[in-house]
């Protein structure tokens, strides 16, 4: 089989784009063909409307004993600092009904400034940073806000297709006030140029949705002979309290 | 109304991050009653998949959610209901928790999983229910929502004493059960 080429992929997405128009969907469809490792990964029943009992209107109880407070700068876990722009992110994590979600577990982890993981099964020829190791772990304050110290990330290829390129991103890990509101998501940089090539990226069809990963440049959280500073606020929405049938069966 | 953050992938590249020690032993294995529950992630051609990560929320054994934190650094006499697992190169996974009894009334025990991997660029949530509680499977109100043939990829074979085997399966013939609990897509 020959690598598809990214014109290939790339008409694939448009496609798909194309015929979700106005679907409104929020997260990705799990069958998103242009991204290649979802063909054998997605399931093809629907999933079974389910009512969720008390265990799954709640969350673990995660605190200050699972989190120490330096586990929030990735630039300070080794001898020395790490190479490349030095970067805050910031934001609050929020439930469906904009309250914060408090004291709860967020977890990140990415590439070093060359794009390359710290992970064993990652190939890509670029240089490990010995002084950076991309992991970190933060509790939200009682205000839902989060603050991490960080290098930006590279870009990296993949070998989804022929010359395929992550835009850089960050991998976040969430824990909500329900276990349903459980998320794992990847935060990215404003005006990327490689966004619309990205069949990750794109596998969110809805362009309002996608632009939620995008964080904000915000001179405000930038550090004077320091750092620069990025906002980027989440929302992890629950189940109703109440099941109902859904209007439409083709729904779910 | 904010609006709700979408998924994406977890990618290949998560096993220095999120996997911990402790991490599957959400009850200590020699705790008199920890139980097994394992078994394999496989694909829609039946291979298994080494780059899953599986994630377990269960009540204790009277039917009530833990409260209590230390789930990254546990007390070894303590249970938190919360366990996580990478799958092995064999796509296999094991945990060590506790039976839980029913969260209601009517309800048969099940402990929550949800499983991240990639090529999943939404994860999924299932519940592992146990076979030798056939009475109140029988009579619970979601896997009497489940078609009878599929019913059975929702609950743990007894493989041994005290010991629990679910294979998941994300695609093809026996395809797990996943749920919908009524969030946006
Ligand atoms: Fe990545």
């Amino acid at each position: 089989m020959t690598e598809p080429t990214q014109d290939v992929v790339s008409a694939e997405i448009a496609d798909r784009h194309r015929r979700e128009q106005g679907s409104g969907a929020v997260h990705p469809r799990r069958d998103f063909a242009p991204y290649r490792s979802t063909a054998l990964r997605h399931p093809t029943h629907e999933l079974v409307r389910a009512d969720p009992e008390e265990i799954e209107l709640v969350s673990p109880a995660f605190g200050h004993s699972d989190v120490a407070a330096h586990e929030s700068d990735l630039t300070v876990q080794h001898a020395g600092a790490p190479s490349g722009e030095r970067i805050v992110v910031t934001g609050h994590v929020l439930d469906g009904e904009g309250r914060p979600v408090r004291n709860q577990l967020i977890e990140v982890w990415q590439a070093n400034a060359s794009g390359r993981y710290a992970h064993k099964r990652d190939q890509h020829p670029a240089p490990l940073d010995p002084n950076f190791t991309g992991v970190g772990r933060i509790i939200t304050g009682d205000d839902g806000s989060y603050r991490l110290t960080t290098i930006k990330p590279g870009a990296y290829p993949w070998r989804n297709h022929r010359n395929a390129w992550r835009p850089a991103h960050i991998h976040f890990s969430f824990f909500g006030t329900a276990f349903t509101q459980r998320l794992i998501t990847q935060m990215y940089f404003p005006g990327d140029p490689l966004f619309g090539l990205d069949p990750i990226f794109q596998s969110i069809t809805d362009p309002a949705a996608r632009a939620r990963l995008v964080a904000e440049y915000d001179h405000g959280v930038s550090e004077p002979e320091w750092a620069l500073g990025y906002r980027w606020d989440v929302v992890l929405t629950g189940p109703r309290a109440t099941w109902t049938e859904p209007e439409d069966a083709d729904d779910a | 109304m904010p609006e709700q953050t979408p998924s994406q992938t977890v990618g290949p590249f998560f096993g220095h991050a999120l996997p911990y020690v402790g991490g599957p032993e959400v009850r200590a294995p020699w705790q008199p009653d920890a139980i097994r529950l394992h078994g394999t992630v496989l694909d829609g051609a039946g291979s298994p998949v080494p780059d899953a990560l599986l994630e377990v929320w269960g009540a204790d054994e009277s039917g009530l959610p833990s409260t209590e934190r230390g789930s990254l650094h546990r007390d070894p006499l303590g249970f938190t209901g919360f366990g996580r697992a990478a799958t092995s190169d064999d796509g296999a996974y094991t945990f060590s928790t506790v039976k839980p009894g029913p969260t209601r009334p009517g309800s048969a025990p099940y402990v929550v999983v949800t499983v991240f991997a990639r090529g999943l660029l939404h994860h999924l949530l299932t519940r592992a229910y146990f076979a030798d509680e056939a009475d109140a499977n029988a009579t619970d109100p979601l896997l009497r929502r489940v078609e009878a043939d599929r019913r059975g990829t929702l609950v743990a074979a007894v493989d041994g004493p005290r010991s629990y085997r679910l294979d998941l399966r994300l695609q093809g013939p026996g395809e797990t059960v996943f749920l919908d609990y009524g969030t946006p897509r």
